[in-house]
């Protein structure tokens, strides 16, 4: 069958049972914006910026399964959609991006909303590609699928010249793709992961360590096995909230820079440390040279080779897909008689308990003044621990990954790597339009959610019920903690004044909007926003100016050097 | 250590840029980079001569390997390689330097390939100290200009570097 390039672009989609696409249109996708005009079965959702777009794809790919697909301009529409693009690299999140580019012949002449987008993007994708050619077109969106997908995920993006959308050719969307150089490994070593297990076994004091890996392949359910069979303590990462269940007593909640003391300390005094689909990144481990002090075994488990022994030398390297090599493990353990000793893991687990015992996430609430700490218990209750929380970047980020105990994977959506303000409404975007009976609460700050505030009106164009918990302090009440801890209570830049009426905002865009300013009155507006089955409510917070968050790490210093509290200070 | 890290890449536009970007992206050193066309059109060949502790060029054969488009890296200098480098140099050569000019080129057994009444110019191929050592070798106030190509590798024996 003979079609445009831009009808190409559309079928494709349709083969990949691309659902949802996020985007904007401009001069240079007018053809595919026409070629999606003619057909149903990919729905497109008009957002009100780029950026939103991409990060409203990578809402939808993190709540998921699925690869989230955005299309934008080219020009402008590609240089908006870079922070959202670099926020789904940095967290390995399966997106293709179709931008629109000058035709062919302009290209290099400086054209009307010409930007050079493979070289803008080329270091925040995992590959990308211009297509010059109609007859490249399926062959390449083929490749930008199976590469966002499998091995270590991340955003393809797919440049296609606005000529290119609209020359014809015969169309056949090919039904494999093989890559001479790119055959990511899928099985794990068999000897790496005999070592391991024998490791696992003869460890005294045992610590397993957690990533958005296991979220990304889906692995929740071989880990929890894994962890069970072995009864060893376990965090999850920033990444991997919901790779573990938070509520089972082997959990020690978060590590890192904001992590539970025990996680911390479980992590440093460890003998045998297993990660998985984990990277040892600066905000978990703290200071490597603190970290690499103890004297300790480390196994890592991970698709991407660079990942193991980047930041800390590992000892039992095994790259594979973190499913098979963890079914690889149960087997290997089931399969044999041996079993830790429940004598030494008493032991550690008595030294854990003891750290436990600390109780670091203890906060004084107050009746008088709105903690923010409360209101996400409540939030937590409220929806019944099991609601999709997308949350945006900052002081609330924290408190709702410390504080909401998430028992099931692919239920916390954050900028966990890049650290991007403003994804949390696009998040929601995209994570209610995919899961459309579920619950989705959106977690922010007042000065995050203004950094993406006009997809309050995408919301009502597509009626997305969903509910806004703005933690609002009027403060940056993130650079306010560092300021007030390290700056000398120089408080530079980091208060808000002349912020909006939100709920009023909220109103102005046909949502429904609260202002709560007690305690008691948290839990009643909650209730009365997720009563809303079909409304987006904007719940205006107002907590405490000064509430920070605790346990914490200093930036460069080691993982047990802790403040626990203000009363640390 | 002075690390020689050849590798067949995809001969696609682009492909140049994303390993020259993944260096400076991540701060790793290149000395000098070359690359062209294999045998097989579709492919190119690339040497980079870079320096860094062990860790470091783990982290860069690691990096290079992640990129979609490079087929094959290797640490040619982990074991027995052979490397090469061209360099023509244009030199003053009138007076008594021009006889000694012509002296020195035998010497290094490099080539005069061009003359004029003023100046050669020298081809001299080699590893990078004979390059260097005829450099020094030769009065700098003669050197008129000079370009290298960047150093080629390739293993000996058996080591090969092929899909």
């Amino acid at each position: 069958m003979v079609l445009t390039g831009a009808e190409i672009v559309i079928r494709c989609l349709q083969e990949e049972k691309v659902d949802y696409v996020f985007g904007y249109p401009g001069g240079a996708v007018l053809y595919i914006y026409d070629a999606l005009f003619n057909q149903d079965k990919v729905r497109h959702v008009l957002v009100r910026h780029e950026q939103a777009a991409v990060h409203a794809a990578d809402g939808y790919a993190r709540s998921t399964e699925k690869v989230g697909v955005a299309l934008v301009t080219s020009g402008p529409g590609a240089t908006n959609a870079v922070t959202g693009i670099a926020t789904a690299y940095t967290d390995s999140i399966p997106v293709v991006i179709i931008s629109g580019q000058v035709p062919t012949a302009a290209i290099g002449q400086d054209a009307f909303q010409e930007v050079d987008t493979v070289g803008i993007t080329r270091p925040c994708v995992k590959h990308n590609f211009l297509v010059k050619d109609v007859r490249d077109i399926a062959s390449t969106i083929k490749k930008a699928f199976y590469l966002a997908k499998t091995g270590r995920p991340g955003p393809v993006l797919v440049d296609i010249p606005k000529d290119v959308s609209m020359h014809k050719c015969e169309f056949e969307y090919p039904k494999e793709i093989s890559m001479r150089s790119y055959n990511p490994v899928v099985k794990g070593h068999q000897g790496q992961i005999r070592k391991a297990v024998q490791l696992l076994l003869e460890a005294k004091r045992p610590m397993i360590y957690t990533g958005g890996g296991v979220v990304l392949a889906n692995a929740a359910e071989q880990l929890t096995k894994l962890t069970r069979l072995l009864g060893f303590p376990i965090t999850n990462t920033l990444m991997g909230l919901g790779g573990y269940p938070a509520s089972d007593r082997q959990y020690l909640g978060m590590p890192g820079m904001h992590g539970t003391y025990e996680a911390n300390m479980a992590m440093h005094y460890s003998d045998v440390l297993l990660a998985v689909g984990a990277r040892f990144d600066d905000r978990v481990i703290g200071n490597p040279d603190h970290f690499a002090e103890e004297p300790r075994k480390i196994i890592h488990v991970d698709i991407d080779p660079s990942s193991i022994s980047k930041r800390v030398r590992v000892d039992v390297p095994i790259v594979g897909d973190l499913k098979e090599v963890l079914e690889e493990m149960i087997r290997q353990l089931e399969a044999g008689a041996a079993r830790p000793n429940p004598d030494t893991l008493g032991a550690w687990w008595k030294q854990v308990e003891e750290w436990r015992s600390r109780e670091c996430m203890k906060y004084k609430n107050s009746d008088e003044i709105i903690k923010p700490q409360f209101v996400i218990q409540k939030l937590w209750e409220v929806t019944g621990g099991d609601a999709i929380v997308t949350s945006d970047v900052g002081q609330h980020q924290m408190w709702a990954s410390q504080y909401y105990r998430f028992d099931k994977p692919r239920r916390w959506l954050n900028s966990g790597g890049l650290g991007t303000m403003g994804v949390g409404l696009p998040y929601a975007m995209g994570a209610q339009l995919a899961n459309p009976d579920r619950q989705v609460a959106c977690v922010t700050g007042e000065a995050s959610i203004q950094m993406n505030i006009q997809e309050l009106s995408t919301c009502k164009q597509f009626r997305l019920p969903i509910k806004i918990c703005n933690l609002n302090n009027r403060y940056l009440g993130m650079v306010r903690q560092w300021q007030q801890l390290f700056h000398g209570e120089r408080y530079s830049e980091s208060y808000m004044d002349s912020l909006p009426d939100f709920a009023k905002l909220a109103e102005a865009y046909g949502h429904v909007g609260l202002r709560i300013e007690r305690p008691a009155d948290v839990e009643g507006a909650l209730r009365e926003a997720f009563a809303r089955k079909n409304d987006l409510v904007f719940l205006d917070f107002q907590i405490d100016q000064t509430e920070n968050v605790y346990p914490m790490v200093q930036g460069g210093k080691g993982l047990t050097e802790m403040i626990l509290s203000a009363e640390d200070l | 250590m002075r690390h020689v890290i050849s590798l067949l890449i995809e001969n696609e536009s682009g492909a140049l840029s994303r390993v020259s970007g993944l260096f400076s992206a991540r701060g790793y050193n290149i000395e000098s980079l070359t690359v062209a066309p294999t045998e097989d059109a579709s492919m190119s060949r690339m040497t980079i001569v870079t320096t860094g502790s062990d860790d470091i060029i783990e982290q860069i054969t690691k990096q290079l390997n992640k990129l979609v488009e490079v087929v094959k890296v290797v640490d040619i200098s982990e074991a027995a390689h052979i490397e090469r480098e061209l360099m023509l140099t244009k030199v003053r050569a009138t007076g008594k330097d021009r006889e000694e000019m012509k002296r020195m080129a035998e010497i290094f057994r490099a080539r005069i390939i061009d003359v004029t009444d003023t100046s050669y110019v020298i081809e001299l191929t080699g590893n990078q100290s004979k390059l260097d050592a005829f450099i020094s070798a030769i009065d700098p106030a003669l050197i008129l200009e000079s370009v290298r190509s960047g150093v080629c590798g390739i293993g000996r024996g058996d080591r090969i570097l092929k899909v």
